[in-house]
């Protein structure tokens, strides 16, 4: 593992946090969407556990912020999916342009 | 370059191509399957870097739980094969450069940030030390969030069949 430096690890992560963040930018249907955010939030898991790893090993409070991220991800995804299947059932579209009295 | 090495390249290309497919396949059901794939890889670069215990909750939580749910509000919501619109080309283009924008400073910042390497002796992260940590109350014990997440948690499930309940029209 230690042949391997951490700035390698971080390039990992900011291309897969940019990669999320572009799927954000360009895709409109809301469930595309949710998956970008799973993917934002895991390049930030990976971020949690190499600092972890590399820089306080004798500690493990990245583990535990990594724990509490799934946890919260895992909720949020429910929720999300909640709200959407009900969206759907009263327009009959899951586009977020189609949903614009939302915002109101 | 030893063979360590070559297996973390080899998990970082599978996990970067499958998340970049994942974000620009225009088949809805092809994207969820990519985004399980990299998922999946993920959780290998966490056995990798010996974080079983993380490793194992990412499979069952994302592999097994949301990436599931995602595809059961994909069938529920979408017709699966067909392929989704695209948005106009000016969006995409000029996502894209704010994207590659974006990644090259954040990426010039690490680059010249010089880390300082660990110096303490490293504790183990089994499942025994972080349970312990977890549930103890003293200054670095997690016992407070705990209890929050499971409150959240519990919080969730009922919003969740709330919000999707289906109201049944009056019989008459």
């Amino acid at each position: 593992m230690n042949e391997v430096p951490l700035s390698h690890i971080l390039f990992l992560s900011t291309a897969l946090f940019f990669i999320g963040a572009y799927g954000l930018f360009t895709r409109r249907n809301m469930i595309t969407m949710l998956m970008s955010i799973e993917l934002i939030l895991n390049s930030v898991n990976i971020n949690f556990i190499a600092f972890n790893k590399y820089l306080y090993p004798n500690r493990l409070e990245g583990v535990f912020f990594t724990i509490f991220i799934i946890t919260i991800a895992a909720a949020e995804a429910a929720v999300a999916i909640a709200i959407i299947i009900n969206l759907y059932r009263s327009h009959h579209s899951i586009d977020v342009e189609d949903a614009g009295e939302m915002k109101f | 370059m030893s063979a360590s090495a070559i297996i973390f390249y080899c998990l970082a290309a599978f996990i970067l191509g499958t998340g970049l497919l994942a974000v620009t396949t225009w088949k809805i059901f092809r994207s969820a399957i990519w985004l399980l794939f990299s998922l999946t890889g993920i959780a290998g670069l966490y056995f990798w870097l010996q974080m079983e215990f993380i490793a194992a909750v990412q499979i069952i939580v994302y592999v097994g739980g949301i990436v599931v749910l995602i595809i059961f509000s994909l069938f529920l919501t979408q017709a699966s094969g067909k392929e989704m619109p695209k948005p106009p080309a000016g969006r995409m283009i000029f996502s894209a450069l704010a994207v590659i924008t974006g990644f090259a400073l954040t990426y010039l910042l690490i680059h010249q940030h010089a880390f300082l390497p660990a110096r303490q002796p490293a504790i183990e992260a089994s499942v025994a030390n972080i349970g312990t940590q977890m549930l103890s109350t003293t200054e670095h014990g997690y016992l407070l969030p705990f209890e929050l997440a499971s409150m959240l948690l519990l919080a969730a499930m009922i919003g969740c069949i709330v919000i999707a309940i289906k109201i049944k029209p009056e019989e008459k």
